[in-house]
């Protein structure tokens, strides 16, 4: 990774299309709508434990949701097929520019959007300006319940109130397959990083790897007919592609 | 800087019938000794009942404000309301409310100044003192809004080891430099012209009073240079500071039309937040006014005159507020986005439609029926009834853009509605320092700058001109 002197650029210097180094594509006629990613993410990154009241109040932590949707009443329902959303790691990202301290920057070496939890200062402009909402917010210091203080991730910073955080790709694990492939003096094989949604996935239904390698299954999944990038419209160059419509 | 002789509206009548020209605080002198003893005497005589208000508003602060905020600091942003998708609540609706509050004050001030409107004379103070103490609780509101107050340093752009800086694409950035540029600059506006009245104080007090104005009139001795060098420097601000007016109220916008967010987008909103500023301010002055009547002689000062000009300052304000709302409702409408189109469905019948129709009923319908009567005009507690409704539209106006329009956003599955926790002592603390800050203001200098009204005086004259009095305004420099 080179090391420049300049403000890091909050906008990656991407043109429209060009693929980034990660990305994942979520196969959403596979998903069954389990949750098992929610669980997963939640333990791999240390995620806080809101508690009923909050989460009722809509102050879910979660970095990863399940989002599903019905017609009708119960049990004359028309159910939409579960759609897992996380931050899908804009190239155009809409928090980055509004974030007054950088808190919320993009990575060049990755390309993917980070935040920086000991730069933020809980403006909450970032999680406004996002416009698929995946951004949380710790509204409190919540204590985790009894046993499981024990199982933090080591490798994964706890916060604290009044930070804004979300998904990372599981950057831990990205830089461990990176340091692991650097000192064996290789390239990332495909399918050595496996973030903890994906690892947790019964149906497979959440693929992850290098989107500049076009051979990578990732890849080519998501330049299947079938993907979809969410809200495209808005023009933020997402790094997650849904597959729907098999 | 010529001034022409301006024929007062009934400068037509004939002398011995309609309204009696000495009706206008202009027209109307008195001795300077007696005034200034009239000011003197509304700062130094107080009733225990304004001690028994101040030290309860005292307590409301210490409590609402210093007890909630560290009791919010300890616990998080949880005490307060703010949800997903409502990261914004009513910290930032007081935020915009008291700085479009402080709008007035340099409205007032300044563009009346520069234009020379003679009616402003008795109020600026009282409008400059609103632009300062509003914009500390502006300051305020935004302090508590932030999830980790005690970094907010971190957005002044100060050299540190880190080599880093705030981030100048920011639009939070652009705000908070230009809060802190007219916080400093109307401080010194409000300074200025107050060194003539502190130099009268000075001469007629003693004790520890004496000691204080004779430090803060800076040896002010009223000769002829030193007008000539106040008169400079307050050109200067008053010039200087109309810009910074309405680029603050702009930048406060763009922190919601930069987003990218349904209802937020919107490229009117920068006059939009101007002109509210403008509406909510200008009737935050005449609510000030009718208590400032209340004070010891200064029935003298403030007069019906000024609440019916203010009145009809406020009904084309009012008008202009009506022409932006409609002007950013019907593009908006008429875009017809999808989300944009839930979003005005969603202020309209949405469970708090009723917010949205009480504001253009507060902001529209009662100042356009009303401030048309001039007797409405010229009755102080009505005018007082009719700016506290405005400020309540403009409040709601506020609530209807931060929390309303953060409820709808392009992801359904978030959507909640918004309910208020701490933020509302919160915001009643800021409120009773406000008015606290006023009480104790008007004890320490006069509310009203008697020099410009004096000065007012001495320029303004009736004279005969066969059987009628003509009003006339000479050349004051």
């Amino acid at each position: 990774m080179e090391k420049t002197l300049t403000i890091p650029e909050y906008k990656a210097d991407w043109a429209e299309g060009e693929n980034g180094k990660w990305g994942m594509v979520i196969d959403m006629d596979l998903c069954t709508g389990c949750q098992a990613c929610v669980a997963a993410c939640a333990m791999e990154n240390n995620i806080s434990f809101v508690g009923e009241e909050d989460a009722g109040y809509g102050r879910t932590m979660h970095w990863i949701r399940i989002e599903r949707f019905w017609e009708g009443t119960y049990p004359e329902i028309r159910m939409t097929p579960y759609q897992p959303i996380l931050c899908q790691q804009c190239g155009h990202a809409p928090c980055e520019p509004v974030c007054p301290v950088f808190a919320s920057v993009h990575s060049q070496a990755e390309q993917i959007n980070l935040q920086v939890y000991n730069r933020c200062v809980g403006t909450r402009y970032c999680a406004n300006n996002c416009p698929y909402q995946v951004r949380v917010f710790n509204w409190r210091d919540w204590p985790r319940p009894a046993p499981l203080e024990n199982q933090l991730n080591p490798s994964v910073t706890v916060r604290r109130k009044g930070i804004m955080e979300k998904c990372t790709f599981c950057i831990q694990r990205i830089r461990q397959a990176e340091d692991v492939a650097k000192s064996e003096g290789r390239e990332i094989r495909d399918g050595e990083v496996v973030p903890a949604c994906a690892q947790a996935c019964p149906a497979d239904a959440i693929v992850f790897g290098r989107l500049d390698d076009p051979g990578s299954r990732v890849s080519q999944l998501a330049n299947s007919p079938r993907g979809k990038k969410l809200l495209e419209e808005l023009g933020t160059l997402p790094q997650v592609t849904y597959l729907l419509g098999g | 800087m010529a001034v022409a002789a301006k024929p007062l509206p009934h400068a037509h009548t004939h002398a011995t019938e309609g309204p009696d020209p000495r009706e206008s605080l202009m027209f109307d002198p008195r001795p300077r000794s007696l005034m200034n003893a009239w000011a003197m005497e509304a700062m130094h005589e107080t009733s225990w009942k304004f001690w028994a208000v101040a030290a309860f508003l005292a307590l409301i602060v210490l409590v609402f404000l210093v007890g909630a905020w560290a009791w919010m600091i300890m616990e998080g942003l949880g005490l307060a309301g703010v949800n997903r998708p409502a990261f914004w609540g009513v910290f930032l609706v007081n935020t915009v409310f008291w700085i479009g509050i402080s709008h007035a004050g340099t409205f007032i001030s300044a563009i009346l100044r520069v234009l020379k409107v003679e009616f402003r004379r008795p109020f600026t103070r009282a409008a400059e003192l609103m632009t300062a103490f509003g914009l500390i609780q502006a300051g305020f509101s935004i302090l508590m809004h932030m999830g980790r107050v005690w970094l907010s340093y971190w957005l002044l752009p100060y050299p540190n080891q880190r080599q880093l800086w705030p981030n100048f694409h920011s639009p939070l950035t652009w705000d908070f430099l230009a809060i802190t540029t007219y916080l400093l600059s109307s401080l010194m506006y409000l300074y200025l012209p107050l060194i003539p009245d502190l130099a009268m104080a000075r001469d007629r007090s003693s004790g520890w009073r004496k000691r204080l104005y004779r430090i803060l009139a800076l040896g002010f001795r009223g000769t002829e240079g030193e007008w000539e060098h106040l008169r400079k420097a307050m050109t200067i601000f008053a010039f200087a500071i109309i810009p910074v007016m309405f680029s603050v109220h702009t930048i406060v916008s763009w922190d919601f039309a930069m987003a990218t967010r349904p209802g937020w987008s919107s490229t009117i909103f920068g006059p939009y937040f101007v002109i509210g500023a403008l509406h909510s301010g200008m009737a935050a002055v005449v609510v000030v006014l009718f208590f400032v009547r209340r004070m010891k002689h200064m029935k003298y000062f403030v007069r019906p005159e000024h609440f019916d000009a203010l009145g009809k300052l406020m009904l084309v304000i009012s008008m202009a507020w009506a022409y932006f709302f409609f002007n950013d409702y019907i593009v908006q409408w008429y875009g017809g986005d999808k989300w944009t189109r839930m979003l005005l469905e969603y202020h309209e019948n949405g469970p708090l439609g009723w917010m949205w129709m009480l504001m253009l009923i507060c902001n529209v319908a009662v100042p356009w029926l009303l401030l048309w009567n001039r007797r409405v005009r010229r009755t102080p507690w009505l005018m007082a009834i009719i700016g506290i409704l405005i400020n309540v539209g403009m409040w709601l106006e506020r609530y209807v853009i931060v929390p309303i329009s953060l409820t709808i956003n392009r992801m359904p599955f978030t959507w909640r509605q918004y309910v208020p926790g701490i933020e509302i002592p919160l915001g009643i603390g800021t409120l009773a320092l406000f008015i606290l800050l006023y009480m104790l203001a008007s004890r320490l200098i006069p509310l009203v700058p008697i020099w410009e009204v004096q000065e007012g005086q001495m320029v303004h004259s009736l004279e005969r001109v066969g059987k009628t009095y003509v009003p006339v305004v000479k050349e004051l420099e």
